[in-house]
């Protein structure tokens, strides 16, 4: 008999791309799970449990091992850096961090930049020999140059058109983002041939995709 | 954060353990240390605190965790955050004439510095073995067979151990891009940071042969029973990594003749540990109940040397704390005390009673009454709670003479 999985699914935007993903895996998740309002989703027909968290929660979870699987944007990744496996790329939610100013940007003397990611954003300047004061927001990122907060910030690039909006500008494009799929440390040993089994069809579903 | 700890606030990452947890530690750590006892492991005790540049420096444990001190002559000590230094510290200087091999046992409490997340202790309690001078797969499948042993003694019902070799992946490597240390070093630390997806995504960008590409990645899932060892060597043809799969596959077969492969062992190619510390097969254990390793071990034949005393070893420690916290395990069936209440003329005469019963092995508490008002009825033994200790007596037995 094989066990169930309990998969933290980050709630909001990449749900819906990784529940797409699932289904083209072959994995056929009902779609009234999408509207639900409930935490914790059991689904005895395909194996899983779902465990619906806020995404930056997602590597959490899965590390103490209260979820065996999950899915979580790279963007968190490194920002955690949780003790988790990282088993797979799934080419979803694509976008890019980067650090943004105003056009007329130069180097100040004291150079703040203003970031949801403090972690990933201080060790980017470092390793290039900056040292910079860094401020955690928790939304609105770019807000911070505009009234004066910060002068860069560190945030996720889609498509550019909130950037575009507000009259700012990408510097450098710091990272590709995508979501991957991890594994707690003791369950990919001890439900490894189910979660293996989860990661060969989510691989299939993406390469096939991908020609 | 700076303000001043409140009275009942302790450093974050230290716990207390109540009567209750402490008896259940105490139950696992004298179980698992008989089971050692068994196979011949005898029990050593090392001081909490150690050289920075002697022991600190031996350690497994990145620096950057270890709990540092200064003593009064400003050289910087550290708090021991493991068994396997301060051993081959010992087997080096006071047991250095003692002929190998050596079996030593431990149940000791070990510290790390920033620790400070559920989970996560800055000190908690580690019970293993180190098997000194034998570097035979007997001697690696002995203390993989005893880890489950332990494992079993400490109550710990479902559990898996994985078990790799550091040689194989450094010769794979060495095998398909010679003379790129750099490059390698990159695999090797997406491999030990679990990460498969950096992995792959370095290979990728490496000048590779499609036969090699698929090779390297192919070991992401090198994983499981006997099969992987003739996998294995079908991938590589370096000597370095083949000696390395006939080695654990040797220490397969006896853990077979053990009676603990394949029920209780598998073979993951990729689990790697510490490379500037293990030398040969490494390995994991893993409880279904508990999210993190409940132990882990391998050989480390380079450590003795830095010490004086060059010797191949091997050992494991459990986790004897996440144990605790995460396992059914023992069962710990206290006896509740006995209460005898006495008034001033009986005093002598339920003194010698006390004696006469705690003789027997019963647990006798004393207490004085000066009146009926005071006396506590002896059918309400078991209904007077004492907080979290739960019941405080078994039962009650008078001696007044009101």
């Amino acid at each position: 008999m094989s066990e169930i999985i309990k998969v933290a699914m980050p709630k909001g935007r990449i749900y819906k791309k990784a529940s797409a993903l699932f289904r083209e895996a072959g994995i056929q998740i009902p779609t009234d799970v999408d509207e639900s309002r409930k935490l914790v989703v059991p689904l005895p027909e395909i194996g899983m449990e779902f465990i619906l968290a806020k995404p930056v929660d997602v590597p959490t979870y899965v590390e103490y091992g209260v979820a065996d699987i999950g899915i979580v944007g790279k963007d968190v990744l490194m920002e955690e850096s949780r003790d988790v496996y990282e088993l797979l790329d799934l080419g979803i939610a694509r976008c890019r961090m980067s650090v943004i100013a105003l056009p007329a940007w130069k180097p100040g003397i004291h150079q703040r930049v203003a970031t949801k990611y403090p972690n990933v954003a201080s060790q980017y300047f470092r390793e290039r020999g900056q040292q910079v004061e860094v401020i955690k927001l928790n939304g609105s990122i770019e807000l911070a140059p505009l009234i004066g907060l910060a002068d860069r910030i560190v945030d996720m690039v889609e498509t550019g058109q909130t950037l575009r909006e507000n009259g700012l500008v990408e510097l450098e494009s710091m990272f590709e983002i995508t979501s991957r799929l991890v594994a707690n440390r003791v369950s990919y040993r001890m439900k490894n041939a189910e979660i293996q089994a989860v990661c060969d069809a989510l691989a299939k579903a993406i390469t096939a995709k991908n020609v | 954060m700076l303000s001043k700890p409140k009275g009942f606030e302790k450093p974050a990452g230290v716990r207390d353990y109540l009567p209750f947890a402490a008896e259940k530690l105490r139950a696992i750590e004298r179980s698992v240390l008989d089971c050692m006892a068994g196979w011949g492991y005898r029990q050593i005790m090392t001081p909490t605190m150690e050289y920075y540049d002697t022991v600190g420096v031996a350690s497994s444990t990145s620096d950057r965790k270890l709990f540092k001190l200064l003593n009064n002559r400003g050289t910087t000590i550290v708090l021991r955050s493991d068994m396997t230094a301060p051993i081959a510290r010992v087997v080096s200087s006071m047991l250095k004439e003692e002929p190998l091999p050596l079996r030593l046992s431990y149940h000791a409490n070990v510290f790390r510095a920033i620790e400070e997340e559920a989970g996560r202790e800055a000190e908690f309690f580690q019970t293993g073995v180190e098997l000194v001078g034998d570097d035979s797969p007997e001697a690696d499948a002995e203390v993989v067979a005893l880890a489950v042993a332990s494992l079993k003694a400490a109550g710990v019902k479902s559990f898996k151990i994985a078990l790799g070799h550091v040689g194989f992946l450094n010769g794979l490597l060495e095998e398909a891009i010679p003379g790129r240390e750099e490059d390698r070093e990159i695999l090797k630390e997406g491999l030990l940071h679990r990460d498969y997806v950096g992995y792959r995504e370095t290979l990728a960008g490496l000048a590779l042969s499609e036969r090699q590409r698929e090779e390297l990645e192919g070991i992401l899932r090198l994983r499981g029973g006997k099969e992987i060892c003739k996998q294995a060597l079908e991938l590589s043809g370096n000597a370095l990594a083949r000696e390395a799969v006939q080695h654990l596959s040797a220490v397969w077969d006896a853990l077979e003749d053990y009676g603990v492969a394949p029920q209780h062992v598998m073979i993951d190619l990729t689990m790697i540990g510490d490379f500037s510390y293990y030398t040969g097969m490494t390995f994991e254990g893993y409880a279904a109940e508990l999210g993190f390793p409940v132990c882990s071990g391998g050989r480390y034949d380079n450590l003795l040397q830095q010490f004086g005393r060059p010797a191949p070893a091997t050992g494991f420690a459990l986790k004897t704390s996440r144990i605790l916290d995460g396992v059914e395990g023992i069962d710990v069936v206290r006896e509740l005390p006995l209460l005898l209440q006495y008034d001033a003329a009986n005093r002598k005469r339920a003194f010698a009673e006390a004696e006469r019963l705690r003789d027997e092995g019963r647990s006798v508490i004393l207490r004085r009454v000066e009146g009926p008002a005071e006396k506590l009825g002896e059918t309400v033994a078991k209904e007077i709670k004492s907080g979290p200790l739960g019941p405080a007596y078994g039962e009650i037995r008078t001696y007044t003479s009101f």
